[in-house]
């Protein structure tokens, strides 16, 4: 008889394991990957190329030569981190700087925090950050939907909704004159508008969104108060003044907050690790969102209220622990 | 469908001996009867090298207030009085029995005939469940005559009896409700006497509708007992999470069921006790599932207390070539065991053996804090942070974290994608606050 194996219990394991979330993860973002090639085309596949390639080869490196351990880039993490980096900048954006902030989300955001689920802020949004404050020119030029197709330099630019918006409200004008100029809902629903790769399509956002809450990668609980904070929030703007605020509808559709509440902001490794936290945590999202669209100097607040809110989950993981069996 | 409100997860159920009927056993040329196989303190030896016995005959007694006596499980002449190397490798104290024949004591009742009149009194009941060594036979072996001595001013409102087989392949508790249903049904009469209870309530899974239709069958004869079928999810079978899935009731922490007004009584034991007081016979043999990927005819086994687990293994036909481990239990609380020396216990419910591949642990990996650890603990803690702090030596934590409410069940290491050994970090931490809690005390 061969040596027998003695083990504390449990004795069997679930199928769920790292790469499989991460890979299910990479198959959720498959709609939302498409229709940014569809609408920008080659743009879009060359900048999420270089981001992905990039990252897994930033991790590598950082592994193999700085930390000296064995290299874990199939386990998915740095793909992901690869294309939410490219979902959150503009097909336009020259390789050198893709590369500098995928440097920069897998090197600052990841690793030097001790990597895979050590990090307290989203890898993409510290690399996509630092790219807007770094190189705020390129990082707010948007090529202009399907005419840009098959060019990727000199390409047509246009701003995004959120830009229109503010510029226009600056310049003194008022929401219902405004509106003349955005695309319509049911245009921004589809995703042929102006913005980041990823961002731009609602309806493949949520698809994404259904195939993560149906492979339970995700829990409901953020992205529903991400959201449902935003709109109750903006919504009480409107109600105050049509004028001078948009309506909510506008606030969902418009910018990344559908591309944050589902995949920035419900990122394991830096939310909460309760329901209760969870729900804190995306209405705190929603708010800043809000809070930095309406009267901040930048157009959109997506990235910032989240990695915000990533510095609070220490806290919030303090303060809001699980319903206790038995507790009082 | 009723089931707990909080956490759980479902394993493949793998349940596949549940339609093979129990079978006999044949009897083992030696038996080897551990002096501690309830919990609580162990028994002090009656006999000695050279004595002869008979089945059923008292050959260690309780001496402790939570503790059991010891009958012996076959007839012939004790070997020797010494130690065994127990199923987790620790050397304990046995009494070894070479058989011969099987002579059992006169005055144990063994026809088939089932007695349904119950004669005696609460107390009657109560002393001769502790004469005939009754212990929780669900796994945790608690001396059950201490279970229905209730503490100074708590009152006992249900009985709740336990069915649910919870534990991923075990089916032992699933046939002894088909095929001796009548039986239990009286000895859940006799645990509401000992009581002093009008309600029980039974609940069992719904992966065992045979089970549930042969029990509801027989309520219209067994006034005050209902049959409750629950929704599947692993732990259901824990005693608070039962009682939470039955009543909407919350034991609170560190407390017992009684604080609830419950008592809870595994199958198999409402089973032993009918034996007990009904045909006068002790603890001396127990079904036990013997089942896994090794086995090549899962079944379930009425056994003698004392037989070498061998005997088990090589009647369902393993393969000792590709066994990687042996499981005493089941695969989410059972303990691996280190050899097949080791003897069936009066809380072996089944024998799993898995191959060597299925026997290896998944590559532990960085937590990623998906917090399905938490999800799924059915006592809302927080392993990941237990683990941890257990992990670095910070106990304090640990205690404040709740370690002592973690009844080990296993969902967080089973759940977790990293395959983290949260388990195993959990058990280290509640023992040293355990430690921790008695040196405060001292």
């Amino acid at each position: 008889m061969n040596r027998l194996t003695v083990s504390g219990s449990p004795h069997v394991h679930d199928v769920m394991s790292v790469k499989s979330v991460m890979w299910g993860v990479v198959i959720s973002l498959i709609p939302a990957m498409m229709v940014s090639f569809w609408y920008f085309g080659l743009g879009a596949i060359f900048v999420t190329a270089v981001a992905i390639v990039s990252c897994l080869v930033f991790e590598y490196l950082i592994q193999k030569f700085l930390l000296k351990e064995t290299p874990t880039i199939t386990d998915g993490s740095a793909m992901i981190t690869g294309i939410l980096l490219a979902f959150n900048v503009p097909s336009s954006l020259p390789w050198w700087q893709i590369m500098i902030g995928s440097a920069v989300a897998i090197g600052i955001g990841k690793m030097s925090f001790g990597g895979l689920g050590k990090n307290p802020f989203n890898p993409a949004l510290v690399g996509r950050v630092f790219l807007l404050i770094s190189f705020p020119v390129d990082m707010t030029s948007w090529p202009t939907a399907i005419e840009n197709r098959f060019v990727f330099f000199d390409a047509a630019t246009g701003p995004t909704s959120l830009g229109v918006l503010k510029e226009n409200l600056m310049a003194g004008e008022t929401v219902p004159d405004i509106i003349s100029k955005l695309p319509s809902y049911q245009e921004m629903f589809i995703g042929q508008m102006n913005g980041s790769l990823g961002e731009v399509s609602a309806f493949a956002l949520l698809l994404g969104g259904i195939y993560m809450l149906y492979r339970k990668i995700i829990t409901w609980h953020i992205p529903f108060s991400f959201v449902a904070s935003a709109v109750i929030f903006s919504g009480i703007l409107w109600m105050v003044n049509p004028a001078m605020y948009i309506d909510p509808m506008f606030h969902i559709l418009a910018g990344g907050m559908l591309l944050g509440a589902i995949y920035m902001a419900t990122d394991m490794v830096t939310s909460p690790m309760t329901p209760a936290g969870m729900l804190v945590f995306g209405v705190g999202c929603g708010l800043l969102t809000i809070l930095i669209r309406v009267f901040g100097a930048y157009p959109e607040g997506v990235s910032f209220a989240i990695l915000i809110m990533n510095a609070f989950v220490p806290l919030i993981n303090r303060g809001f622990k699980p319903k206790r069996f038995g507790g009082k | 469908m009723k089931t707990f409100a909080l956490g759980g997860v479902h394993p493949e159920e793998a349940k596949v001996s549940a339609a093979k009927a129990v079978e006999i056993l044949p009897l083992p040329q030696k038996v080897i009867v551990p002096l501690g196989q309830n919990l609580g303190a162990p028994s002090k030896a009656l006999v000695k090298k050279g004595d002869e016995v008979k089945v059923g005959q008292l050959i260690a007694t309780a001496e402790a207030f939570i503790s059991s006596n010891i009958h012996s499980p076959v007839s012939g002449k004790v070997e020797k009085v010494d130690d065994y190397l127990d199923s987790t490798g620790y050397r304990r104290p046995a009494i070894f029995i070479d058989v011969i024949g099987d002579d059992w004591d006169s005055t144990i009742d063994t026809s088939k005939e089932i007695v349904s009149e119950i004669s005696l009194s609460s107390t009657e009941i109560i002393q001769k469940m502790k004469d005939m060594g009754i212990v929780g036979l669900g796994g945790a072996t608690f001396p059950s005559h201490v279970k229905l001595m209730l503490p100074d001013g708590k009152k006992a409102e249900y009985l709740i009896i336990n069915g649910v087989e919870c534990e991923p392949y075990l089916t032992s508790d699933h046939r002894l409700m088909l095929e001796r249903g009548e039986e239990m049904m009286i000895g859940v009469r006799i645990l509401m006497k000992g009581l002093q209870v009008q309600k029980a309530l039974i609940g069992i899974e719904a992966n065992k509708p045979d089970a549930i239709q042969a029990l509801t069958s027989l309520v219209a004869h067994f006034p005050g007992i209902e049959v409750h079928a629950l929704k599947v999810q692993y732990p259901q079978g824990g005693e608070k999470q039962l009682i939470k899935a039955l009543l909407n009731r919350e034991v609170p922490s560190g407390k017992l069921p009684i604080e609830v007004g419950c008592v809870v009584n595994n199958v198999g034991t409402a089973f032993a006790v009918y034996e007990a007081i009904q045909k006068n016979k002790p603890l001396v043999e127990r079904i036990v599932t013997v089942t896994g990927s090794n086995i090549q005819n899962p079944g379930n086994y009425l056994v003698r207390i004392g037989t070498p687990v061998r005997e088990l293994l090589e009647k369902a036909g393993w393969n000792p070539e590709t066994a990687g481990k042996i499981i005493n239990g089941g695969p989410m609380m059972g303990k691996a065991v280190s050899s097949t020396d080791v003897p069936v216990v009066k809380g072996t419910s089944g024998i799993l053996v898995f191959d060597q591949e299925e026997s290896k642990r998944p590559n532990v990996q960085a937590c990623i804090r998906c917090a399905k650890c938490v999800s799924v603990c059915p006592m809302g803690l927080e392993p990941y942070l237990i683990a941890r702090a257990s992990e670095i030596g910070m106990y304090e934590i640990a205690e404040n974290e709740h370690a002592m409410d973690c009844m080990e069940c296993g969902s967080c290491q089973y759940t977790c994608p990293s395959a983290r050994p949260l388990l195993d970090h959990l058990r280290l931490g509640k023992n040293k606050v355990a430690h921790i809690i008695r040196t405060r005390k001292n």
